[in-house]
């Protein structure tokens, strides 16, 4: 499969590295003032839940780190396959630095979420598809990793991870449908929740802003976390030492 | 503002989890800003140690 011109520019560092830096504050600052305006309505505008009163506010915090904890895997996945089949490098290097901030919002939804288990459902853990699923997420990025670290030699670490990544995909339809298999089994909560009146407006705006807010400060941080992956693999090319401020040397 | 700290009951379960959100957010900042210093760090010796070379 041919590619087209602009992927192949895409794929190059130093443009990439330029491209990441100029792009980097118009995601970060939108994403820092979402994250508020966010938070002010979801802790202070929204009304309390008729059901579970203001221990519902959770959710502004608990379902974007869902969100993103299976969305940066995503990402990962996809850049891995890219990587793999294409021989990109940078591909492997937007899938090294999706990784660690994959790991850190799955651990928040994880503890989030069991927090608000407590007084919900009167227990922090419970051994059901959805939890275990998630539990799991962590565990697939925290080897993907250790994977990585275990390799002195950067290509094949590149491709060990991009085949786990690419094995750990499995997981996320798991973790999507493991609520429409698990109300199956315990009908309960599920249900109950349909049944009750969709969420109104004013409950349902600081949520998708919290998610919007999300999704911008991982492509701010991802962007600082693979410029910093080209720097250290492109060490020694020209480009790396020109913007260093090295003096030119011949070719 | 009591009664808003208070969360109806739910302030122990609602201000951990916004506040452990808080603090996963801003080492997630702190980490991305740290690496990318350290790679720009590593390079710009690398580049200081070429420039001596070539004088």
């Amino acid at each position: 499969m041919k590619l087209p011109t602009w992927f192949h520019k895409l794929g190059s560092p130093p443009h990439f590295y330029r491209l990441a830096t100029l792009l980097t504050p118009w995601f970060y600052v939108p994403a820092v003032l979402l994250l508020l305006a966010g938070t002010y309505g979801g802790l202070v505008l929204a009304p309390a839940d008729y059901q579970q009163g203001d221990g519902f506010r959770i959710i502004y915090v608990h379902v974007p780190s869902a969100y993103l904890s299976t969305m940066v895997y995503g990402v990962m996945a996809v850049a891995s396959a890219i990587g793999l089949i294409w021989r990109m490098k940078l591909a492997h290097s937007v899938a090294a630095a999706a990784a660690p901030i994959g790991a850190w919002f799955t651990f928040l939804a994880l503890v989030t979420g069991a927090i608000w288990g407590k007084p919900m459902w009167g227990t922090y853990w419970e051994w059901d598809p959805r939890l275990t699923s998630e539990l799991i997420l962590l565990f697939i990025y925290l080897g993907y990793i250790s994977l990585r670290g275990a390799f002195d030699d950067r290509d094949k670490a590149d491709r060990a991870c991009a085949v786990l990544a690419l094995v750990g995909v499995v997981n996320l339809p798991i973790i999507h449908y493991s609520v429409i298999w698990w109300s199956s089994i315990h009908q309960g909560p599920t249900i109950k929740k349909l049944d009750a009146p969709s969420i109104t407006g004013d409950m349902l705006w600081p949520l998708l802003v919290m998610i919007l807010a999300y999704t911008l400060i991982f492509a701010a941080l991802l962007l600082q976390r693979v410029r910093a992956e080209v720097l250290d693999r492109e060490r020694n090319a020209r480009w790396v030492l020109d913007i260093m401020g090295a003096p030119a040397q011949g070719n | 503002m009591s009664d808003f700290l208070a969360m109806g009951g739910y302030a122990e379960y609602v201000w951990s989890t916004f506040g452990l959100t808080a603090v996963v957010l801003v080492i997630n900042m702190v980490g991305a800003r740290r690496r990318l210093r350290n790679s720009l760090r590593e390079a710009g010796l690398r580049a200081a140690r070429q420039r001596r070379q070539a004088s």
